[in-house]
């Protein structure tokens, strides 16, 4: 109610925002993936980070190979019957707030295997935030579900006791 | 009172690598028993990535079957869709127009360059040489336009098919290759000044992971990994395909049978392809068709088919039903980038294949691993793995 | 210690598929047939005496089988006898040429010796076709599923296996 006005007069070196759009901003800005290359879609995964494409302009390229320094699992690839619990346990070792991203056709919803190996869909095994269309993504689609995935981020709520999806 | 256990004490342990490790170069799991840091026993449990595609196969249609197969090695997924054509070409008798064998062998070797320069990378980063990666990728960066270029595809190009390729390259496909061509010398010079002369990455990879030549052929090896083994075996020049016998090119081995040995040819092996290329473009310059006219693989006249309705069924049927395949069984191999790639397929005279079976290279080189880890210490482990040049995609299918 | 050469020595093109001739007459009970189409020769076998014709490939000078390329598996339908058949490739580094061995099993005698005393690449492509087909190969060092886990039922590239699982 103008108090930020106010505050910005007397004291200039000072900002003030809301801590939800604070904390929002400095998650988004570092969000760092697991790497969890399974098939082709690494390949393109490994080619995001390469100086053409240069993930680190939106500050995604520090890919950890522990799950557990990692915000983002972006599943690059066909997930199998025998790949899908090794997938949920990495998952489940990540720390909150985590996310997502289901690289290419084979991981949102199997793709041209649809048979008795592969899993239909990596949601069936774990939350999906960002699907990216493709077989594989190109580098720009991976950029385009950071991007997707850091508006997502924005909007979220921190201060709540769960952490709230917006669609 | 709870006692610990000493640690020096003279126990094995065991340690699970992977399925999810940076340096298994996919979802390759190794049991390892440990002494120390000396590997007593390695075990692979592989099958992370099954993707039942040899099933999947059975339910396709002959000429969809390509769409699979590059998916298989995806590195390599020119090589991959030529061995399949060239083994269903042999059963059917379809001979393939010269233009079309000139663009296979040159795109075929562009995909050897990338899929080595992808090894490059990842090899030194594994052995802790960060940079090569960077520069590595972005020189395929290039070679992907090219493909592009070509198929509108980056990495599944489904750009071969049974009888030939699937269109013509554009006009500005040869000027583009012709530019890479141009600079690719100069970059391999940077990559070998970078890597192959550092004297850490030389320390690592000397003496480690040793395969006798007598092993070699025994455990199955092919590729670069025999080659490095000395022996004097590639299928471009024993069993020639796609006009490879009239092409200029050396065969690098060395007999170390080591890494280091197993990096050189790869490298020497860069710049084969590299002349290969250079001679394939020169070719390319005359036009010609790039489809066989074989009726059960020549899409018919546009134009005709607008005028007659029998050409208009025709072509319905192609497109609709496909074609059918003499009854038989074939086996055809090829050089890959990782080795002896071979189709075995079976055909019952019926649309689809009745069984497409796949000699992955990277399948028999891996199983060759305990043998070459047994004895070495835990840090060569992901050494020997990045100079087998492993593609799990391959080798789970 | 490059030892980068013009042309493979000691290779002899043509011709690709060997001359097996030799062998029709010493292993008169294990060879069934010889057929050759395609371009390429095929030795239908018997499972009998398997273990001394694939030593006498490798071993003969003649022949020198040394390299074994692969074993692929197929399944000729469910209502067939004999129901499956399995085929060894076979290649000599030294004389350039390839051979196909083709044994036809029964479904309930579905089992093959093993190959692992001749050739060590043979580890894994049994396991292989075991794990695909329920083959099961006596004297292998180690048999089991490789790659469908460990405790999965049915063999998936059996005919009357779904393509979606069961």
């Amino acid at each position: 109610m103008g108090i930020e006005n106010k505050l910005g007069e007397v004291l200039p070196e000072v900002l003030t925002t809301q801590l939800d759009a604070l904390v929002n901003w400095a998650r988004k800005s570092s969000i760092w993936p697991a790497t969890f290359g399974l098939a082709c879609c690494a390949i393109e995964m490994m080619a995001v980070t390469d100086p053409r494409h240069d993930l680190a302009r939106f500050g995604a390229e520090v890919f950890r190979a522990s799950p557990r320094q990692a915000d983002v699992m972006i599943v690059a690839g066909r997930v199998s019957i025998k790949m899908a619990p090794v997938l949920r346990r990495i998952y489940d070792q990540m720390p909150e707030p985590k996310w997502v991203i289901s690289m290419g056709v084979c991981a949102s919803a199997g793709g041209v295997f649809n048979n008795y190996a592969i899993v239909q869909g990596v949601d069936k095994v774990v939350p999906v935030d960002v699907f990216v269309p493709g077989c594989p993504p190109r580098p720009e689609g991976l950029i385009w579900a950071i991007m997707k995935l850091q508006e997502k981020i924005e909007r979220e709520k921190v201060f709540t006791a769960e952490k709230e999806k917006v669609a | 009172m709870l006692r610990r256990p000493d640690p020096l004490a003279d126990t094995l342990m065991t340690v699970s690598l992977g399925p999810q490790h940076p340096s298994t170069h996919g979802v390759l799991r190794l049991e390892l028993v440990l002494d120390g840091e000396t590997v007593v026993k390695a075990t692979p449990d592989i099958g992370y990535l099954h993707t039942g595609m040899e099933k999947t196969m059975e339910k396709e249609k002959w000429q969809q079957v390509v769409t699979i197969t590059c998916r298989m090695d995806y590195l390599n997924s020119m090589g991959n869709d030529l061995g399949y054509c060239l083994a269903v070409e042999k059963l059917m008798g379809v001979d393939v127009p010269r233009r079309a064998q000139d663009l296979r062998v040159l795109l075929t070797e562009l995909n050897r360059l990338t899929s080595h320069l992808v090894w490059w990378g990842t090899h030194a980063m594994d052995i802790g040489a960060m940079t090569a990666f960077f520069y590595a990728f972005t020189e395929r960066e290039r070679v992907l336009d090219i493909f592009e270029c070509a198929s509108g595809a980056r990495l599944h190009q489904s750009y071969f098919i049974i009888g030939g390729c699937r269109y013509d390259v554009p006009t500005n496909f040869l000027p583009l290759v012709a530019d890479f061509l141009k600079e690719f010398p100069k970059y391999l010079g940077e990559a070998k000044k970078l890597v192959t002369g550092n004297k850490i990455f030389q320390r690592r990879t000397k003496g480690v992971g040793i395969v006798s030549k007598e092993d070699a052929i025994n455990w199955g090896l092919s590729g670069p990994t025999i080659r490095g083994s000395g022996v004097n075996w590639d299928i471009r020049k024993a069993e020639p395909y796609s006009g490879y016998d009239t092409y200029d090119f050396r065969v690098p081995v060395y007999d170390g049978g080591d890494v280091w040995s197993r990096y050189l040819v790869r490298m020497d092996e860069m710049e084969e392809s590299w002349r290969i290329c250079n001679q394939a473009l020169e070719r390319l310059k005359e036009p010609g068709p790039v489809l066989s006219n074989h009726p059960k693989l020549e899409l018919p006249n546009r134009d005709l088919m607008k005028q007659h309705i029998d050409v208009m069924i025709h072509h319905f049927l192609i497109a609709s039903e496909g074609f059918t395949v003499p009854i038989g069984e074939v086996y055809q191999s090829i050089e890959s980038a990782r080795g002896e790639l071979g189709y075995y397929i079976v055909s019952n005279g019926e649309e689809r294949p009745y069984r497409v079976r796949v000699r992955a290279p990277s399948y028999v080189n891996l199983s060759a691993l305990p043998a070459m880890v047994e004895g070495q210490l835990i840090a060569d482990v992901v050494a020997v793995i990045g100079s087998i040049d492993i593609v799990l995609g391959d080798i789970d299918r | 210690m490059s030892e980068t050469l013009e042309k493979t020595p000691g290779v002899k093109p043509l011709p690709r598929y060997a001359d097996v001739s030799l062998i029709r007459n010493k292993f008169a009970e294990t060879v069934q047939e010889i057929i050759e189409a395609v371009s390429e020769v095929t030795i239908v076998a018997k499972r009998e005496g398997l273990v001394e014709l694939m030593t006498f490939l490798r071993d003969e000078p003649s022949l020198c089988f040394d390299y074994l390329s692969d074993i692929g598996g197929v399944d000729l339908g469910e209502f067939a006898s004999p129901r499956f058949a399995v085929a060894y490739q076979l290649y000599s580094l030294e004389y350039n040429h390839r051979l196909r061995i083709k044994v036809f099993l029964e479904e309930d005698d579905a089992h093959l010796p093993t190959m692992w005393s001749i050739w060590k690449a043979s580890n894994w492509l049994e396991r292989e076709v075991y794990d695909m087909f329920g083959v099961t190969f006596d004297g292998h060092p180690d048999l089991r599923r490789i790659l469908m886990p460990a405790d999965y039922e049915g063999y998936p590239l059996r005919k009357d296996f779904p393509i979606k699982g069961y």
